[in-house]
Parts: structure tokens; C-alpha cells; sequence
């Protein structure tokens, strides 16, 4: 019995540890000092300050822009690329689950530079322009991601039963709508848990977004300046600007929620097919 | 056949995207690696690279953080991880999910938020560079190995370890006939998961020693800023040939692990 109790100890010490950091932004997002461990008299001044930083809102706008739409593309090739190479001869499938390997295990710092070194090539010598843009950033976006989506998909498709299918066109749907409406159905909760992890993987991205960015988006003439790549040049600097502190406790209370959701959610999903399928 | 045909030519637009954006880039890495400032064929960027003590020694110094990263954080992670999949508490898995949600939260503000804490505490990267480096790394890749494991041990084989137990092993003898084999799999993507991207980080050394301790990944990044092509061509390749390696040495252990791993989503 002891011997448990020490177990858990051990656990959720460790648990705690992990938590130090993001408690202390947030207790000190509640006062209105420069640097935290100063304590100023309880006041919600930094929230308003945060929504008053025009900067942190035009990072924060982007940051949503970026990830929805990049996740949007890459659910979109990943899920389109499991479902087509599922159906392709074992060679070509071979070669298609390789390729979608490369992004998988190759560092990120690598994909971004091998990024950077293709547009400064084609910028200088095809377009004759700088081709850094919100459209580089999307495609650095979508190659981070799409590979994730394609690998939460195929597992749906190995569990599929690929008669239902046929008997959808026995029975007269179109190929189309047999993809529709027999498909899509079983593969959503792949499609669904591809789709968040694409939007995590981009909301967390900070090499990808620094290497290929341009002028875009929100920010207007200057580069597209992200979550990650406005906090990285603040935190360069110097401490983590008080208002951020704030914006941690709203990021952390969301993820809170969305995590909460998510647990609810999978948990019906557990109990209810099995009852469902007979 | 003619709607499998049709099936099949789904896949086409994220072939070409993969050809596009992943395999031609990295040509175009190899050609700039090879290549001098002039685009003709030359060895300049290597042997540069190799005649550099001070490439050489954030190399090694990458590489020894990397090996001591990985051994921290499995050194912590596997007891955390083997607790919760093998006690019968009825909300372990909400104790993983706590773990993992750190995760969630943009990881420059978890860097920063930790850079700040160990300064409050007296433990500034200033002054002790290569500490708060480590625990920067700690903090950040200790989910990533908690995970891995984690799902491996929930099907360890528990008749298994009372079979070794009864048939005479003691404790240690239990966990090293039984349980750590049974965990190698796991044990084998969670240092994936740590290793190579311990190399190539840049936030987290770049913000915890203050700009004191330079990795692979913040060396690229150097390169980059200052529009070295070549020459940061070159440190990716060799990244690329680290990762190569890393995937061929622990292949035979991470196989096994890929077919049993379609029943894990």
C-alpha cells in the first residue's frame, strides 16, 4: 500500500514539475509587474494590454489563418493520398508509404532548409523575384502535417471492409457516392484526429514558419510574423512580455477545454459502437 | 476495375506535392551541398565542415547532448510510464493526458516560461548554460517519451512477468528477462523521438543558454540567417545521414513494432 502511495508520488511530482512554468506565467498574468516573482497587487491590467497589443493580435490572426488553412490542405492530399494508394498495386503503395516516410523522420530544420534552398534557386534563376510569401509558408504548413493526416488515416482504411464498398455500387450508388457516403463515414474518425494533429503541428511550428516565410497575411509588407515567431524574437531579447503572460492562461484555459472535450468525446465513441453495430 | 482505377488516382495530387515539395527540395539540398558559391561542382562545403574544430566540436557537443537528453528522459519517463499502464488506478489515462497537454501549448512560450522560471530561481542560462539547457530539453521531450512507452507497456504480457516470478527470478531478474525485452519497441521509438530532434533544436538551446550553447540545429540556422547555402547544405546532409543511420540501427526493433502497430490507432 505504501509502496503505491510512493509510486504516485514519484508520478505526479514529475506531473508537477512539468506544470512549474506554465502556473507561474499564469499566476503572474494576475498582477501588473515587469518580470515575474515581482508581485504588483492582483490585477487583470494584462489582459487588456493584451488586447490592446496590435502586434500580438495580427500574430495571433495569422497563427489561426495558417493553421486552418494548412490543415485543411493537408487533411485533404493526406486523406486523398491514403485512400488512393490503399487501392494502388503493392509496388506503387510501397513507394508512396517511403515517400510519405521522408517528411515523418527527416528534422524539421532540414525540411525548412531544403525548402529555402529550392525557392532561393527558382527565385533567382526562373522567377527572377524573391518567391517568399504566405504560399511557401502553406506548402512548408502542409508537408509538416499532410504526412500525419495520411499515416491516421491508413489504419481506417486496413480496418475497413472493403465488400462494403462493392455493395454500395452493386446496389447502385455511383463511385462517387459510394466514396461519400460508404467511405468517408468509416474513415471520418481518422480523417477528424488528422485534422487536429494538423492544426497542433502548425500552431506549434517555429522553424518551418521562420525559414519560409514572406511578406503576407495580416502583416502586410513584412514577413507573416506567427505565434511562435513573435514570442521567439521577444524572448531573444528578454523576458516574456508581461501581456503574454496573460495570453498563456487563455492558450492554456483552451487547450483545457478542448483536451476535457476531447476526452468526454472519445469516451462515448468507446461505449456507444459496439452497442450500435448489433 | 474501372472504379478501382478511379480510387487509385486519388492518391495523384499528394504524389506530386511529395515530389514537389519533399524530394526535389532535397536535391536541391545535395546540389547546393556539392556546389560552390559560383553553382560549380566542388568539395568546399565538406571539407570546410571538416577542418573546422569549431563544426567539429558542435558536433560532438550536439551529439552528447542528444545521448544525454535521451537517457534523462527515458530514465524518467519509462518508471512514469510503466506506474501507469501496469497499476490498476481507474484514471490513468487522464494522468497521460496531462501529461501530453503541456504539448498543446505553443512551445516557444513553454520555452521562454521555463527560461524565466530557472532565472527567477537563480539557475540563468548565463550563468549555467549547459543546466538549463538540459532541462529545457527535459521539459520539452519528456511527453514525447512517455507516449511511445506508454502504449507499448499497456500490452505488456502480465502472465509473462508472474511466469518469471514464479518460475524463480527475483525482482531485477523479472525486469530484465521479462519486462525490458517485452518494452524495447518501446523503448526504441521513444529515443526516436528524442534523439534526432534533440540535434536539430534551435529554441530551446538558442533561449536557455542565452545564445552560450550552439547545437546542429542552431549552426543550420546560422547558415540560413546569414544565407550561407552551401555550407548549411552541407550540415543537413549530414543531419540527413545521422537520421539514416539512427533508422537503420534500430530497424529491427521498430518493425516488429510497426505491424503490431496498426491495432494502436
Amino acid at each position: 500500500m505504501v509502496k503505491t502511495a510512493f509510486k504516485y508520488v514519484f508520478v505526479y511530482l514529475i506531473l508537477l514539475l512539468m506544470y512549474v512554468p506554465i502556473f507561474v506565467l499564469i499566476v503572474f498574468s494576475f498582477t501588473n509587474a515587469t518580470y515575474i516573482g515581482e508581485w504588483a497587487g492582483f490585477s487583470f491590467k494584462l489582459y487588456v494590454d493584451l488586447f490592446q497589443s496590435k502586434e500580438t493580435m495580427i500574430s495571433l490572426g495569422n497563427t489561426i489563418i495558417i493553421a486552418i488553412i494548412s490543415a485543411v490542405v493537408s487533411t485533404f492530399l493526406g486523406v486523398t493520398g491514403a485512400i488512393g494508394a490503399f487501392y494502388s498495386k503493392k509496388r506503387n503503395r510501397a513507394l508512396f508509404e517511403n515517400l510519405n516516410q521522408i517528411p515523418v523522420v527527416n528534422p524539421e530544420i532540414v525540411i525548412a532548409l531544403s525548402l529555402v534552398v529550392m525557392f532561393v534557386f527558382l527565385g533567382n534563376t526562373v522567377f527572377k523575384e524573391n518567391l517568399f510569401s504566405f504560399w511557401t509558408l502553406l506548402a512548408g504548413h502542409v508537408i509538416l502535417s499532410a504526412p500525419f493526416v495520411y499515416l491516421n488515416v491508413k489504419p481506417k482504411l486496413q480496418q475497413m471492409d472493403p465488400s462494403l464498398y462493392e455493395a454500395a455500387l452493386d446496389l447502385g450508388c455511383s463511385p462517387r457516392k459510394a466514396l461519400s457516403k460508404v467511405m468517408f463515414p468509416q474513415l471520418l474518425p481518422g480523417i477528424l484526429s488528422g485534422f487536429i494533429l494538423a492544426i497542433t503541428l502548425s500552431l506549434d511550428d517555429f522553424i518551418v514558419t521562420a525559414f519560409t516565410r514572406g511578406p503576407g497575411l495580416l502583416s502586410g509588407d513584412n514577413a507573416i510574423e506567427t505565434l511562435s515567431t513573435l514570442v521567439q524574437a521577444k524572448i531573444k531579447k528578454g523576458p516574456i512580455p508581461p501581456e503574454l503572460r496573460a495570453l498563456t492562461t487563455i492558450i492554456f484555459l483552451v487547450v483545457l477545454i478542448t483536451v476535457i472535450g476531447i476526452t468526454i468525446y472519445q469516451n462515448k465513441g468507446k461505449n456507444k459502437p459496439k452497442r450500435r453495430r448489433f | 476495375m474501372r472504379f478501382s482505377l478511379q480510387r487509385k488516382q486519388l492518391c495523384i495530387p499528394y504524389f506530386v506535392f511529395l515530389i514537389l515539395f519533399v524530394v526535389i527540395p532535397i536535391l536541391f539540398i545535395v546540389f547546393y551541398a556539392f556546389t560552390d558559391a559560383q553553382g560549380f561542382f566542388s568539395f568546399d562545403a565538406l571539407v570546410s565542415f571538416f577542418t573546422s574544430t569549431k563544426k567539429i566540436n558542435v558536433l560532438i557537443q550536439s551529439l552528447l547532448f542528444s545521448v544525454l537528453n535521451t537517457l534523462i528522459c527515458l530514465l524518467v519517463g519509462y518508471p512514469v510510464a510503466y506506474i501507469l499502464a501496469t497499476s490498476k488506478a481507474k484514471f490513468n489515462y487522464v494522468v497521460v493526458m496531462l501529461f501530453v497537454m503541456p504539448m498543446w501549448i505553443n512551445f516557444v512560450l513553454r520555452t521562454g516560461a521555463t527560461r524565466d522560471v530557472l532565472t527567477w530561481i537563480g539557475l540563468s542560462g548565463g550563468e549555467h548554460p549547459y543546466i538549463a539547457t538540459l532541462i529545457g530539453l527535459f521539459y520539452n521531450y519528456l511527453p514525447f517519451v512517455i507516449l511511445p512507452l506508454y502504449s507499448t507497456m499497456l500490452k505488456l504480457d502480465k502472465a509473462q512477468i508472474e511466469a518469471a516470478s514464479d518460475l524463480g527470478c527475483n525482482r531485477a531478474q523479472v525486469f530484465t528477462k521479462s519486462i525490458w525485452p517485452q518494452t524495447i519497441p518501446g523503448v526504441v521509438s521513444a529515443a526516436q523521438m528524442v534523439f534526432m530532434p534533440t540535434m536539430s533544436s534551435y529554441v530551446i538551446p538558442e533561449t536557455l543558454s542565452e545564445g552560450k550553447i550552439v547545437l546542429f540545429g542552431n549552426s543550420i540556422y546560422i547558415g540560413f540567417s546569414n544565407n550561407q547555402w552551401n555550407s548549411a547544405s552541407f550540415m543537413a546532409i549530414i543531419m540527413l545521414f545521422l537520421v539514416c543511420l539512427s533508422m537503420l540501427v534500430t530497424r529491427n526493433y521498430t518493425e516488429k513494432d510497426q505491424e503490431g502497430g496498426s491495432s494502436k490507432w
